[in-house]
């Protein structure tokens, strides 16, 4: 009996999940992206009902440790938590009290001697989330660490997509505006170029960082070259001033550069969608008819970053794929 | 006087050529005579199956004192320098105060003699409280020691400061050691900009930001006819163009540090700040680069960089984290392990850049093992196997990027002035 036990563990196919942490979609096969997917798919069920809750984080503690302001991740981390029935604390920090001395280390320590299951992180130095995953016993989740990954946007982008078209093999999306700065478009590139999908990056040669081809993207300058040819153009925020450098003359040439307008949209496919991991810009890189337009999936991304979040912190406490 | 007979190695002294089998007998301060000796001495070392060097030379090391003694002192930078194999170190003035004047220099000197160890020479700075505006003292902090000029750390921004400096200090027969950065273009860059930098999300430092700088000053020290030393050249083209430069006859001479041939800027993905160092670990083709310039001899020295930091400050956000790592303790197994093992470098040449050459850059009467030089000798067993361990360590900081390194090669017996320093 105990042998047959043993045998059949043995022949038990590995399970697609067995990870501790969400560090970033760089690491993830396609297997584990779907593994997230399906599982969010699940749970967004949850919040059509009218108690919005589960039990599956009963007793567990959740921290969202905030080294950079930020309202949507953190409330969206902070909903899905407690939808999942966690406890959870919130710990934001300014980079102000890193320079009163006490190290990252330090202070991700101490709020782990308060018992701890998961750490949800947001940092503005790429690789803090690694760190924090050497060296706590919680599961660790990346918030966005500076400009290296944002994978739970890249997630709930991919799971916006394939839930508007059935499917991201064979789709074509461009990526458009920041790229050397933008953590969610180096988790968008991640994860949509795994499950098969195309991308462009389009945006200013000064915000397009050296050898992302490599990647196997394609590089644009051009947007009204690109805009016809695509399925899904995602627009990042924009910014003039990037870390004491100015990386394009004018928000006004930029946006008649690379802005998204009415006229613009009008020369792609009809069924293109439009997404936005905000904060917005209006009249920056979307104007206000194409963020409120019908192509728009702009509030339906903050939707779906929910039941994505869910299922991450579900999965990284030891949930199995549903 | 004390006779000291090292009996039966490998000689290997590269300014006269010398590589065979034979005794070294040292007089006092002194080399006594080389070749084979049937005089009794006063101490005899059994160098069989060891390398008997002339005391290597590490031309680029950080002491930090004064100013942060937590991270190094002139003494415990000495204990490392013996412990690595180094008999003779030059240090870099960007201590607190800056060695920009005639007592700071001799204050070197003097922590050296209490520390009783290794030779310590001081680099003077370039510039005042190295602020990159008015000229040292240069006449003076030559005549106090001072074997170069530096504002390691930071490039002389202002090309006319450069141009002075190339033209002043030629009249002392010192070199200037230019750090070669465009500080426009590194910005705020903590890595190699490339594809790392691009998946990591890390601000990068272009190559371009080195080689702009090192082409200008190849272009002032032909125009001055000065003597320029371009400090830990990082880049396939810094040495395409100091290559260029010396065909020409251009008076430059170059190093490079242990970690620019030896790791890539892919040790990068570990987010590990042992591999933040300014210039920043560059990509698999400038380190094929300068292993090429280092067997053509484009590559003048091997240096370490040592730059200790303390770990409250090194360990954190690799974005948050000072530049630079420490190396004299890992420097000679690193050279024997990545460059000649592989066949990049021989015994004689890698000794070279680690002796005559610095010898001759800061124009020291050392580095070799003629009769009558300075007894200042180097053994090294070239066969041993051993793991770097930073934890035993010489030196007061610990952010060694070659930590948990197998390696090959190990100083065994360290001489200074005819006094054996290794414990």
């Amino acid at each position: 009996m105990a042998k047959r036990a043993i045998a059949a563990a043995k022949e038990a196919p590995k399970p697609v999940w067995t990870r501790r942490h969400l560090l970033g979609l760089e690491e993830l096969s396609s297997d584990e992206l779907l593994a997230i997917l399906d599982t969010a798919e699940s749970f967004k069920e949850v919040s059509t009902r009218s108690i919005k809750k589960v039990p599956a984080l009963q007793g567990k503690v959740v921290v969202l440790l905030f080294f950079e302001p930020s309202t949507r991740t953190a409330t969206s981390f902070n909903l899905a938590a407690k939808r999942l029935s966690a406890d959870v604390v919130s710990f934001s920090i300014s980079a102000s009290s890193v320079s009163k001395g006490e190290t990252f280390n330090d202070t991700a320590k101490n709020i782990e001697a308060m018992g701890v299951d998961i750490v949800v992180v947001r940092h503005t130095a790429p690789g803090a989330a690694l760190l924090l995953s050497r060296i706590l016993e919680a599961s660790v989740v990346n918030a966005g660490d500076g400009s290296h990954e944002h994978p739970t946007q890249g997630l709930l982008d991919i799971f916006t997509i394939r839930e508007a078209k059935g499917h991201i093999a064979g789709l074509k999306v461009a990526i458009v505006g920041d790229i050397l700065y933008s953590r969610v478009a180096r988790s968008d590139i991640w994860g949509l170029k795994k499950l098969g999908a195309e991308v462009v990056v389009v945006g200013p040669a000064t915000l397009i960082p050296p050898d992302i081809e490599k990647l196997g993207v394609e590089v644009s300058y051009d947007l009204d070259a690109v805009l016809p040819d695509v399925d899904v153009v995602n627009i990042l925020r924009i910014q003039l001033e990037r870390q004491g450098r100015s990386m394009f003359p004018s928000i006004r040439e930029y946006a008649e550069l690379f802005g998204i307008n009415r006229e613009r949209l009008a020369r792609a496919k009809p069924d293109i969608l439009v997404l936005h991991p905000g904060p917005m810009n209006r009249g920056v890189e979307i104007t206000p008819e194409v963020a409120d337009g019908s192509r728009s999936l702009i509030l339906r991304q903050v939707t779906n970053g929910l039941a994505v979040r869910m299922a991450v912190l579900y999965l990284v406490s030891g949930g199995q794929p549903r | 006087m004390k006779t000291t007979l090292i009996r039966g190695g490998r000689v290997i002294d590269p300014a006269s050529g010398r590589d065979e089998i034979a005794d070294v007998l040292l007089e006092g301060p002194r080399i006594a005579r080389v070749g084979r000796v049937t005089r009794k001495a006063d101490q005899v070392i059994e160098a069989e199956g060891l390398i008997v060097a002339p005391g290597l030379i590490d031309m680029h090391v950080h002491l930090r004192e004064p100013g942060k003694q937590e991270e190094e002192t002139i003494a415990s930078g000495s204990a490392a320098a013996i412990a690595g194999g180094f008999t003779t170190v030059a240090c870099m003035p960007n201590t607190e105060p800056a060695v920009d004047n005639q007592a700071s220099a001799e204050f070197v000197f003097l922590q050296a003699e209490r520390a009783a160890l290794a030779n310590i020479y001081p680099i003077g700075a370039i510039t005042q409280g190295r602020g990159g505006k008015v000229l040292s003292e240069i006449g003076q902090l030559s005549r106090a020691g001072a074997v170069a000029f530096s504002d390691d750390g930071d490039c002389v921004a202002n090309s006319n400061l450069m141009r002075q400096a190339l033209e002043y200090a030629k009249m002392f027969d010192k070199p200037i050691i230019d750090h070669c950065e465009d500080l426009n273009l590194s910005l705020d860059g903590v890595m190699h900009e490339g594809y790392y930098s691009m998946t990591l999300g890390l601000p990068g430092i272009p190559a371009a930001s080195e080689e702009v700088m090192v082409a200008r000053d190849l272009t002032l020290a032909e125009m001055t006819a000065g003597y320029l030393h371009v400090a830990h050249v990082s880049t396939k083209g810094s040495v395409a163009l100091i290559r260029e430069a010396k065909a020409r006859g251009v008076s430059v001479t170059c190093e490079v540090t242990a970690h620019h041939f030896a790791l890539t800027d892919e040790c990068v993905t570990s987010f590990d700040p042992c591999y933040k160092m300014n210039p920043p670990l560059r990509s698999a083709a400038d380190v094929q680069a300068l292993k090429e310039a280092l067997a053509d001899g484009t590559i003048d020295c091997i240096v370490s960089d040592h730059a200790p930091h303390a770990s409250e400050e090194k360990e954190v956000e690799f974005s948050y984290a000072p530049f630079g790592v420490i190396g004299m303790e890992s420097l000679l197994p690193v050279v024997v392990t990545a460059l000649i093992a592989p066949g990049v470098l021989t015994w004689p040449q890698a000794i070279a850049k680690m002796t005559v050459n610095p010898a001759r850059v800061l124009r020291l009467a050392k580095g070799t093992l003629s009769v009558g030089a300075d007894a200042d000798v180097t053994l090294i067993d070239p066969d041993a196997s051993w793991t770097i361990d930073v934890t035993k360590f010489r030196s007061k900081s610990r952010n060694c990027p070659f930590a948990g390194w197998k390696v090959k090669g190990r100083p065994t017996t360290v001489l200074v002035a005819g006094e054996i320093k290794t414990s």
